[in-house]
């Protein structure tokens, strides 16, 4: 839709020309910090790129096998009741405990359905709005000595499976497949 | 776990592709996976330079900070157990906002030295408080205003429009944000997580 291109364009030019904008009237040296910053994005790239591989290998395996069509036939019915295509399952099943898991599945369903098509926006949708719940809770609470984290875990995987039905349906509405 | 799962999820392809007749795109699928990988992640390294090179300016120019002060009145009104000026509730607002700006490397350690003042307000060791539970919970339900990964995947597998999912995205953290807080304070009181008063007199603030 016009309308959704037009905000999306307009909050994403205001932080590209806002904060260098920003920057400079504070006296800092944006370009030089910049650059400084980027290099860490490189970096990170480089750190995941182990990662990808081996997660994408291993879902691309799936797919070419066809182990996903079995199982979008087995729960297909259901799936479809609740208006989840198949094809997001497997990222709504990895997203919760693995990061690194759920990119790959990101890039393995943009390869297989194209970066244009309406269930790459779904997935790209549901990986903004979601975390890695059991990770989080893991490595904050992990820290602390905390043992009985009560309601955290249940909050957190309600939240995430709000944030994947609301993509879904966010993106039907507002997203021309 | 995660090396089981992987491990068994080849098993499970070849088990499958015997069964249903696709060993040979099976075969001709993994090279062509890990090339698509690494392009992906090539890909991915332009944006995601380009992102972070910009908000290491915003972290310069004070961006978490500000960020910080404007979601301050929220935060007081999810944490009654927490005072206004305990250094939790600094370490938070950091954290939040820090993640809010899709910097996960600056959130983390507020985020770890958030939890650990307010495991000093905790009166039973080992046991969460109400308070944790809720910053776990906004943590994961994770607020962000611009979705540098998904917009940068989306980029490189050719999409004309990856900037449509700020609109998209937003909408769905804000909504499931929402609800996951809400759950907080349906489940902090429900009787399968409820705190059991101590001796102390520990009590409950639950809504």
């Amino acid at each position: 839709m016009q309308l959704v291109n037009w905000i999306s364009s307009a909050v994403f030019l205001s932080f590209v020309a806002g904060i260098p904008c920003v920057g400079a009237f504070k006296k800092i040296k944006v370009f030089d910090v910049f650059v400084e910053g980027a290099q860490e994005g490189f970096n990170v790239v480089l750190r995941i790129v182990p990662f990808l591989v081996g997660m994408v290998v291993a879902i691309g395996m799936l797919r070419a096998s066809g182990a996903f069509e079995l199982l979008a036939q087995g729960l297909g019915p259901v799936l479809n009741a609740m208006g989840v295509p198949p094809d997001l399952l497997p990222l709504m099943l990895a997203r919760p405990f693995s990061g690194a898991a759920s990119n790959a599945v990101l890039v393995d369903i943009i390869r297989a359905q194209g970066g244009d098509s309406m269930i790459a926006h779904m997935a790209a949708t549901m990986i903004g709005s979601t975390e890695t719940t059991l990770y989080v809770v893991a490595v904050y609470f992990g820290a602390v000595g905390i043992r009985r984290t009560r309601h955290a875990i249940a909050c957190g995987l309600i939240a995430d499976a709000v944030g994947m039905f609301v993509s879904i349906f966010i993106c039907r509405f507002l997203i021309a497949g | 776990m995660l090396s089981v799962l992987w491990a068994g999820m080849m098993l499970v392809s070849v088990i499958c592709a015997v069964m249903t007749g696709h060993v040979d795109a099976l075969v001709t699928s993994i090279t062509a996976s890990a090339k698509a990988a690494f392009e992906m992640a090539l890909g991915l390294g332009g944006v995601m330079a380009f992102w972070l090179g910009l908000m290491n300016i915003a972290e310069e120019a004070g961006f978490i900070r500000g960020l910080a002060r404007v979601i301050q009145p929220c935060l007081r009104r999810l944490f009654p157990e927490v005072p206004p000026d305990h250094p939790a509730m600094g370490a938070m607002l950091l954290n939040i906002a820090a993640n809010m700006l899709g910097l996960s490397n600056a959130a983390t350690p507020f985020g770890l030295k958030a939890m650990e003042s307010l495991n000093r307000l905790n009166t039973q060791p080992g046991v969460a408080t109400n308070a944790m539970c809720m910053f776990a919970t906004i943590n994961t339900s994770s607020v962000q205003l611009i979705p540098a990964t998904g917009i940068a995947f989306l980029a490189t597998g050719g999409a004309q429009h990856p900037y449509d999912i700020v609109v998209t995205t937003l909408l769905a953290t804000i909504i499931s944000s929402i609800v996951g807080l809400s759950a907080v304070f349906w489940l902090q009181g429900s009787k399968w997580f409820k705190l059991e008063p101590t001796a102390s007199g520990t009590s409950e603030q639950g809504s």
